[in-house]
């Protein structure tokens, strides 16, 4: 499923025409791939008619400055800067000359969403081919000009130059010259790109094209725009996360908050909610006093007495029922193979519900003019949310523009349209522009989770102490499921069912195990109770915690070291062997950054004092065909209150080749210390059907004085590129548990590793 | 009606008296620099300078705004090249973006009263400025840079 999911974000673009030429005079040079087949006409003609895809293509301007147009939204990864190195470097454009906008989507841009650490993995191919197609034609045309054979002709620094050094700009030939020419896919195909080593753009340091407008102010984000006449919008929640009804309203209190206007009442069609009154007002003040103040009879609906604690243990016995889930991953006959093992081992990992909490609330400006709904808010899956708000409304989805604006944080939250909804609700019912804004209680109460998730590990080691059976039940509430898009859901192995696959990438490792099965089991009640969301690293984030923890028991008990006991696993044999592009060596890629991890910390060699330990863990996150090998080892002490302190984090990763490498750095350190996060401070809790934590003072994001030691080491193997987003968050929570156990010689297996639950395990 | 003093501008101001003073700046007078985060004081995005000392906006009156004077993101200098903001592009700091404002006042409110922080001087001025991407490496990096650069600027 991922595989497909992939291919259709990356655009079909390999079966299509490439177009080089000029839309209008003096409009400079488009370079795009074709919608249809250019069957008669030239390339300008056929890309000023609008016949062109804008899943990939960029613009020469007569001034010489490249401008890439991305579809991927910017939050905070800098991915239009890696993907406009990609073009440079084939197009030998100076990097000066290189821009980056965010285009508008429309219809015909296909599948936008943004996400799964695939941006830069999906596209760099084709950009790198439609980068070399531009240069090309510039040669072509310069060859033109000059009466030169194009063969003694190259580029360099947005210059074509001949034999004599006589040279012209691009911006010159742009300007001046006709530039008009098709590549066949095949011909593009058949053009010879770089090798690595004659890179001058990829794989250096080039500064991020966003970064002056994030600290002066003048970036916009959704939050930041203002239309004429607009009013404020602000949803009064009720004390359930989902299900409750609005019976009855009363607005007498709100009608003493100067600047109201009016509340509006209303079921939601999507059903993102059921319903939502929203109180509306001249500024926003106003509307969250009168939001605070309206009195409003909720029916509660059928969520209102679920809980944390109500969702494990339903986890727990549809785990104990066989009968329950479906098969992920099947290898062997594990159920056999438990019963004949020398040792036998049974635990049970559990995660809490974790809060994406943007730093930017969920917010949206919205508005309806002549028949087009225009939206303006951070969006990661424009091709989900723009029909929803046209259900909503009841418009075609082609009615919806979602203009694309900086997101304040994605992290998975903003694949959702939960503040786009409601606010072209509002705006239709009080027939004005609407900006609707989330306070933070609102934000946090009514995320779409990370799920809570259980799952329980059965493992054996034979009589050599290799690992020779595992398996993997993972209870979860299925994320992608309640998107309703059955092309992302897969079959199971046996075909008997549809599975949520984001629910349990990552347990279908690169281990090689005898017998191995994972069974994915949709908790019902934490889907109705918890509307879950993909949260950076998803479902890598627990597959990975209970492998590599549980793993490491098993090497304990086996009295093996935990690295020579991977080590065995990991010999890159058959299914694990790996296949180009993505995983090429496959699990040896593992072998090497465990061995540089184990080199760089010291694991296993250092000196520690008392209470002090080491952990190490392994991930190929984010799934099986996109893996970024991950290698991670922790340095932390526990004192006698069950306090973990996290002294440093080693982690060495395998990105294939690096495209921009300050921005892998950015990624890594944000990544860990993200999975830092989670591993020690983040945790929601639901009771009575609501979540307990308001603000930044119950739920804890790690601040700086916070942060450890942090030693990051990027291997750049020369293979295909590999996603950074996400990988190292998978890796820090497993390695902080073994270096807990390793200090102290308890096993905490439920996140996050608070002293309670440590100290509660030392004194057990 | 209200005199509110921003940026070295006089602005009339029609809210209560008791209305945010982030929403005064980001709403009303549509600077949108200074950012909403947590509104109760818990993450600094808000963070502008009131009588050159960082404040949070989100906690601080109208009213009680208009005695002194504001400076936010966009007042900080002209050109947006304060020692701080070149440190921030030099660094690479900004992931989303959204708390950097507030991070950049804060930091400034610093090196005015402290030419030379050590590392725990930063930790304790920035403890309570939440960065959700978590560039607080970069941050701590930044900091150390614009200072040596506005020191080596008062020696010449």
């Amino acid at each position: 499923m991922s595989e497909t999911l992939a291919r259709t974000a990356a655009g079909s673009t390999n079966r299509r025409q490439f177009l080089i030429g000029s839309i209008a005079a003096g409009a400079g040079l488009t370079c795009g791939f074709a919608l249809m087949p250019v069957l008669e006409g030239n390339a300008g003609e056929a890309l000023a008619a609008g016949n062109f895809s804008p899943t990939v293509w960029y613009t020469i301007d007569r001034g010489g400055i490249v401008t890439v147009h991305i579809t991927k939204s910017e939050m905070g990864q800098h991915v239009g800067t890696a993907l406009a190195q990609a073009v440079a470097e084939e197009l030998e454009a100076d990097w000066r000359d290189m821009r980056i906008d965010y285009p508008d989507p429309a219809e015909r841009w296909g599948l936008m969403v943004t996400g799964g650490s695939w941006s830069v993995n999906n596209t760099f191919d084709t950009l790198s081919r439609c980068g070399a197609a531009g240069r090309m034609a510039l040669i072509d045309a310069a060859a033109a000009r000059m009466g030169v054979p194009a063969s003694q002709l190259h580029a360099a620094n947005s210059r074509v130059i001949g034999p004599s050094g006589k040279s012209m700009s691009y911006a010159e030939l742009v300007s001046t010259g006709k530039l008009d020419k098709t590549y066949t896919p095949d011909e593009l195909k058949t053009i010879q790109l770089k090798k690595r080593s004659e890179y001058k753009i990829v794989g250096k340091p080039v500064q991020a094209l966003d970064l002056p407008a994030k600290t002066d102010g003048t970036a916009k984000y959704g939050m930041d725009m203002f239309v004429p006449g607009m009013v404020y919008a602000k949803i009064a929640r009720p004390p359930v996360r989902y299900g409750a009804k609005p019976i009855k309203v009363d607005d007498s209190e709100a009608k003493k908050v100067a600047g109201y206007q009016q509340f509006v009442s209303i079921p939601d069609p999507t059903g993102t909610a059921v319903a939502y009154v929203i109180a509306i007002a001249g500024n926003y003040p106003a509307a969250m006093e009168a939001a605070r103040v309206l009195k409003i009879d909720w029916d509660l609906g059928p969520n209102k007495d679920v809980s944390s604690d109500s969702i494990i243990a339903h986890a727990k016995e549809l785990v104990a029922d066989p009968s329950k889930g479906l098969s992920f991953w099947d290898i062997g006959n594990a159920t056999q193979a438990l019963q004949t093992a020398a040792i036998k081992h049974e635990a049970v990992y559990i995660t809490p519900l974790a809060v994406h909490a943007p730093l930017e609330p969920m917010n949206c400006v919205a508005f309806e003019r002549e028949g087009t709904w225009h939206i303006y808010s951070g969006s990661q899956f424009q091709t989900r949310s723009g029909p929803l708000c046209a259900a909503a409304v009841g418009v075609k989805p082609e009615q919806v523009l979602i203009h694309q604006v900086y997101l304040g944080g994605g992290f998975g939250r903003r694949l959702e349209a939960d503040a786009m909804v409601p606010a072209v609700l509002a705006s239709k019912a009080v027939g004005k522009p609407v900006k609707l804004i989330y306070d933070r209680p609102e934000d946090i109460q009514n995320d779409f989770f990370r799920t809570i998730t259980y799952q329980r590990m059965q493992g054996g080691v034979d009589a050599e102490g290799k690992l020779s059976v595992l398996t993997q039940d993972v209870c979860s509430a299925w994320a992608t499921k309640r998107w309703g898009i059955p092309a992302f859901l897969s079959d199971s192995t046996d075909k008997k069912g549809k599975l949520d696959s984001f629910s349990v990438n990552g347990s279908d490792s690169w281990y090689t195990i005898p017998n191995h099965h994972v069974r994915a089991i949709e908790n019902d009640l934490a889907q109705a109770a918890t509307p879950s969301g993909q949260f950076r690293s998803v479902a890598p984030a627990w597959t990975f915690w209970a492998v590599e923890s549980f793993t490491d028991e098993l090497a304990h008990m086996a009295k093996k070291d935990p690295v020579e006991f991977r080590l065995a696993m990991l010999d890159a044999a058959g299914l694990n062997a790996g296949s180009a592009p993505n995983s090429v060596g496959g699990a040896k890629r593992i072998v090497e950054v465990l061995k540089v991890a184990v080199e760089k910390s010291g694991y296993g060699k250092k000196q520690l004092p008392k209470g002090h330990g080491q952990g190490i863990a392994v991930v190929s996150s984010q799934e099986r065909n996109t893996p970024t090998w991950t290698a991670g080892v922790a340095e932390v002490s526990v004192d006698k209150d069950g306090k973990v302190t996290l002294h440093k984090m080693t982690v060495v990763i395998d990105v294939g080749t690096v495209v921009n490498p300050d921005g892998v750095r950015a990624q890594m350190e944000g990544a860990t210390l993200w999975g830092i996060s989670l591993a020690l401070y983040e945790q929601a809790t639901m009771r009575h059907g609501e979540i307990q934590q308001t603000n930044f003072d119950t739920y804890t994001p790690l601040r700086m004085a916070q942060v450890p030691e942090l030693d990051i080491h990027v291997l750049n193997t020369g293979n295909y590129p590999a996603g950074v987003g996400e990988p190292a968050v998978t890796v820090v929570a497993p390695a902080i548990a073994n270096a807990v156990y390793n200090a102290v010689g308890v096993r905490v297996r439920t996140l996050p590793l608070t002293p309670e639950r440590v100290r509660e395990a030392m004194k057990a | 009606m209200t005199i509110l003093t921003i940026n070295g501008f006089r602005r009339v101001v029609d809210m209560p008296d008791d209305t945010p003073l982030l929403w005064v700046i980001r709403e009303h007078l549509q600077m949108t620099g200074t950012k909403f985060g947590c509104g109760a004081g818990l993450c600094g995005a808000c963070t502008v300078h009131l009588n050159g000392e960082a404040v949070r906006s989100c906690q601080t009156s109208l009213s009680d705004a208009a005695a002194g004077e504001v400076t936010t993101i966009e007042g900080l200098d002209p050109q947006g090249e304060h020692p701080l903001q070149r440190a921030w592009v030099a660094e690479q700091v900004p992931q989303c973006g959204w708390c950097q404002s507030g991070q950049i006042m804060q930091a400034a409110s610093l090196l005015q009263k402290n030419a030379n922080p050590t590392d725990a001087q930063i930790v304790k001025a920035m403890n309570g400025n939440l960065c959700r991407c978590m560039t607080y490496v970069r941050i701590k990096k930044a900091i150390k840079r614009a200072a040596a650069d506005m020191r080596k600027a008062k020696e010449i």
